[in-house]
């Protein structure tokens, strides 16, 4: 069995700050790590491994720093890394993106075989979309599973797969064919620890480097901010409530500030108290 | 592949040079559409909420507002197709079908684009939800049009352009996104992000019936079943009148507790930032912000969280913001109504004994 895992490098956004004036993201010094949705994916895929003695490929699409985090895949027991890169890649929205991974998967299908299992996070946490994913299945015609939760069993001679997908107010419990893209649900599974033995092998391991050219990308219009039908227009930071919040200052001891707290509060929304007094009436008379 | 659906790209492209023309084939593509979402006979609250913002829209726009129901039960569709109506649309077209009887991204979507090839709507939204996220990726790659994701505001430009605004850079800004050259212009909105809109008892429109030919043993995945979850300690920040939630500043996860007491004697819910979730403080079905819980609470409490701007997203919906924090220049206080300048830590035992002995009742914790 052939599994690729999708993965990208993101920036650690704990870290991120806001230029105070010019409101542009301050990227400089910012590190970069694996998307932490994207790890519950690998692990998921390593277990299947484990289990069916299964290859791993992992692809990101980025910058060529992006080889870092495809290193790091590696420590963890994926086998194989590819990195897509090519300057006519950036701006690529949602639909871009799906569109040169799609080629890519191709590609891959074509060096290393086709991979019965594709695997995503379900969403990055800088883009926060969620729509890459749908975008590679819908592309590549594979059974698209997102929000798995457990995957239930995988039978490779009959090529089918049972899931437990996260819906509203419970988990739908689907059966599937093979090839499937399947997005894990976060918390789904815990990330192993790398290996000493892995490290070593990451560290010497090629990573193998496709253009937009390689990967049988011959209409570039389809790509980048050409490929990409949505449009930023403006970045902005929100403003701030015109009328400025109303703080309490009280002297004395927290018992006083938190009973001027409690009046305040009720001035500003009358009708909660209404709805505590009332229930409060019922309750605990 | 969708690839073949694909209109010839654009000329030109780069995101600065933003005015052109729409392609020709696109012009015919006219009204507001919302894709309803049914889960077991049921319409999810976030379909109305759209419909109240998709009638803003529609008359901006000066064309009808119609909803898609999709679904296997006539009785639940009609029942859908009324209340749709009720909230705004004047048009519902209605897709009835065994296949359709739970959700399935196979079926949908074949659905859902067939439908839009066949009406050809300017905007289409749905609500971003598990299923809406689904169905919207696929949907939207199937006609290689654009799809902003989770907005927090929808607008109509000075062009008639659908302006679509969302939290970016892991919610540290805003951007607002438009899809100028592609139809229909496609965007989700999370669930309490846009007020529930007014009900208009006895409000009409017409329905149109389409056959969704679909055929059961053509579709590849199943469902076998519904595991539905236990209500017991499940979190329903997004319709709870009053919430608390604990941020960084309350220090360790031991804490947290305070904030729990506090939402029992109101007896709220309560819930917390995203860092808390990241350091395995609290679940994350109870965190509140862009990628957690929109919350919309009469009142919301916020204790030692600072309000970074993917915070702020998820709860400026809220009648009345309270924050407590130990920095006067922390970002919640541009946006709370009210505010006090306090360590959450010491505050919070005080505010509830406060609460409890204004609504007399005794503390309930031990």
């Amino acid at each position: 069995m052939h599994i690729v895992v999708c993965i990208k490098q993101v920036p650690d956004s704990a870290q991120i700050r806001v230029h105070p004036v010019t409101n542009t993201i301050m990227r400089q010094g910012v590190p970069t790590i694996i998307n932490p949705y994207d790890l519950f994916a690998l692990e998921e895929a390593l277990r299947l491994k484990d289990r069916f003695g299964a290859t791993v490929t992992v692809l990101t699409m980025g910058p060529p720093t992006a080889a870092e985090s495809l290193r790091k895949a590696l420590t963890f027991g994926a086998d194989r890394a590819v990195l897509l890169t090519d300057r006519y890649f950036a701006g690529s929205d949602t639909l871009a993106t799906s569109y040169a991974l799609s080629m890519a998967l191709l590609k891959v299908a074509e060096e290393f075989g086709k991979p019965e299992i594709i695997f995503t996070g379900k969403q990055t946490i800088d883009g926060d979309t969620a729509q890459v994913g749908p975008g590679i299945a819908k592309r590549l015609d594979y059974n698209q599973l997102t929000y798995i939760a457990r995957i239930v069993e995988t039978d490779t001679d009959a090529g089918t797969i049972k899931v437990e997908r996260r819906a509203e107010g419970g988990l739908q419990v689907l059966e599937s064919k093979l090839p499937v893209l399947i997005t894990m649900l976060e918390a789904s599974n815990e990330m192993r620890r790398g290996s000493i033995e892995n490290a070593l092998i990451a560290a010497r391991a090629e990573v193998v480097t496709w253009n937009a050219a390689a990967v049988g990308i011959e209409d570039l219009t389809k790509c980048g901010l050409r490929g990409s039908p949505t449009i930023v227009k403006k970045v902005f930071a929100p403003t701030a409530r015109t009328d400025k919040a109303e703080i309490v200052e009280v002297d004395g001891k927290v018992d006083a500030k938190a009973a001027a707290l409690v009046e305040a509060i009720f001035a500003k929304a009358p009708a909660v108290e209404q709805d505590l007094l009332e229930h409060a009436a019922h309750h605990y008379v | 592949m969708a690839e073949e659906n694909k209109p010839a790209p654009a000329a030109g492209g780069s995101r600065a040079n933003t005015k052109k023309e729409l392609p020709e084939h696109f012009k015919a593509y006219k009204h507001v559409w919302v894709a309803v979402e049914i889960e077991h006979g049921q319409v999810h609250s976030v379909s109305f909420e759209l419909l109240g913002e998709g009638r803003k829209l529609a008359d901006k726009r000066g064309v009808e507002l119609a909803a898609v129901v999709m679904g296997d039960d006539r009785a639940s569709l009609d029942a859908a197709a009324v209340a749709c109506f009720e909230y705004g649309a004047d048009c519902v077209y209605l897709a009835q079908d065994p296949a359709l009887k739970h959700y399935r991204n196979e079926t949908s979507t074949k659905v859902l684009t067939d439908i839009v090839n066949t009406y050809q709507p300017e905007i289409l939204l749905l609500g971003a939800t598990n299923l809406g996220r689904d169905l919207a990726g696929s949907v939207a790659t199937t006609l290689q049009t654009g799809l902003t994701a989770d907005c927090t505001e929808l607008a109509i430009d000075d062009e008639g352009s659908l302006a679509a605004t969302r939290p970016t850079f892991g919610g540290s800004l805003l951007c607002t996104i438009f899809t100028l050259n592609y139809r229909p212009q496609m965007a989700t909105v999370r669930p309490r992000v846009l007020a529930m809109p007014d009900r208009e008892e006895g409000r009409t429109g017409r329905i149109v019936e389409f056959d969704p030919k679909l055929v059961e043993d053509d579709v590849i995945t199943k469902v076998l079943d519904f595991i539905a979850d236990r209500d017991t300690d499940k979190a329903n920040l997004p319709y709870a009148d009053i919430v608390v939630a604990g941020g960084l500043g309350l220090g360790s996860a031991e804490n947290f507790q305070l904030v729990k007491e506090l939402a029992e004697v109101l007896g709220a819910e309560y819930g917390g930032s995203r860092p808390l979730v990241q350091k395995g403080w609290i679940t994350s079905d109870r965190q509140i912000g862009q990628t957690g819980k929109t919350i919309r609470p009469k009142l919301y409490i916020a204790a030692g969280i600072s309000g970074a701007i993917q915070h702020r997203v998820g709860v400026e919906g809220a009648d009345v913001i309270v924050a407590i924090n130990t920095d006067p220049n922390a970002p919640i206080f541009e946006f709370a109504h009210l505010g006090i300048v306090a360590d959450a830590v010491t505050l919070l035992p005080a505010l509830t004994d406060a609460f409890a002995a204004r609504l007399r009742v005794n503390r309930l914790a031990s």
